[in-house]
């Protein structure tokens, strides 16, 4: 089991505007394992996929809280969940199939994992139906700054 | 006093409509630059519509639904639809969804 170095953990109440405040939240933490302007770019990206994924789906028609850590490992991996206790994914391979989406309104692309999963080393997905998700993924990047 | 930060530029010529959004398209943001979108296509009715994306300084797959959706306006309406200046990222995000096959990506 790898040693964790460095961790952060927030929580924001699953208001739109936090997709934003989310992503800046994990970008500065993960400034430290000096990454590339890519890595932050893919990181960034994916975690807003997995917060807006819990603000539309998760909480839909409601407000929730989303809970956020990431971890750093010995081994310059950065390991990020995000996590809501929401409605829960009632087929999780199902929802995970690029393009497949249980939006009704026609504007979601339904790339939401298919994102995280591309941007990401690893992607693990855990859902109970009314109980909540959690969407755990890492990355390995960059180097680690003198601690 | 309020401020209001801008989201969205927009330039008409005689040939195309060139919309300019402007920094973040994410599920939150894409609301209005969708709204205003869509009334300028409307209201415009130019030949051609350009999403010109140079000044996008963030994109997740809420863009891509953005972009899709203005497509399928496009279409639905008999116009002329191309993606101009996408950045990296963009581009990454696009091929992602296949998206590089069905719509026109043009450099100016």
């Amino acid at each position: 089991m790898e040693r964790i170095v460095n961790e952060m953990k927030i929580s924001l109440p699953s208001l739109s505007v936090n997709e934003s405040v989310a992503r800046s939240v994990v970008a500065a933490f993960c400034a430290q394992l000096n990454p590339t302007a890519i890595d932050i770019a893919d990181i960034k990206c994916a975690v807003s996929e997995a917060v807006t994924n819990a603000i539309v789906h998760g909480y839909k028609n409601t407000i929730g809280t989303i809970y956020i850590t990431a971890k750093i490992t010995e081994k310059n991996v950065v390991k990020i969940s995000v996590r809501d206790k929401g409605v829960g994914i009632a087929d999780v391979n199902q929802a995970m199939e690029p393009l497949f989406t249980t939006d009704s309104e026609g504007e979601r692309s339904g790339m939401g994992f298919s994102v995280m999963e591309s941007f990401m080393d690893k992607l693990t997905v855990r859902s109970r139906l009314g109980v909540g998700t959690s969407v755990m993924m890492s990355k390995k990047i960059g180097v680690l700054h003198n601690l | 006093m309020i401020k209001e930060s801008k989201i969205f530029d927009f330039h008409v010529s005689k040939t195309e409509l060139e919309l300019i959004p402007i920094g973040e398209i994410d599920h939150h943001t894409a609301v209005e630059i969708r709204k205003k979108a869509d009334e300028l296509i409307k209201e415009k009715k130019s030949k051609k519509v350009v999403l010109n994306l140079y000044k996008i300084t963030f994109m997740d797959s809420s863009g891509l639904g953005f972009i899709m959706g203005r497509y399928a306006l496009a279409e639905k309406l008999g116009i002329e639809f191309a993606i101009r200046n996408p950045t990296a990222a963009v581009i990454k995000i696009c091929k992602l969804a296949g998206l590089d096959k069905k719509i026109k990506f043009e450099e100016k």
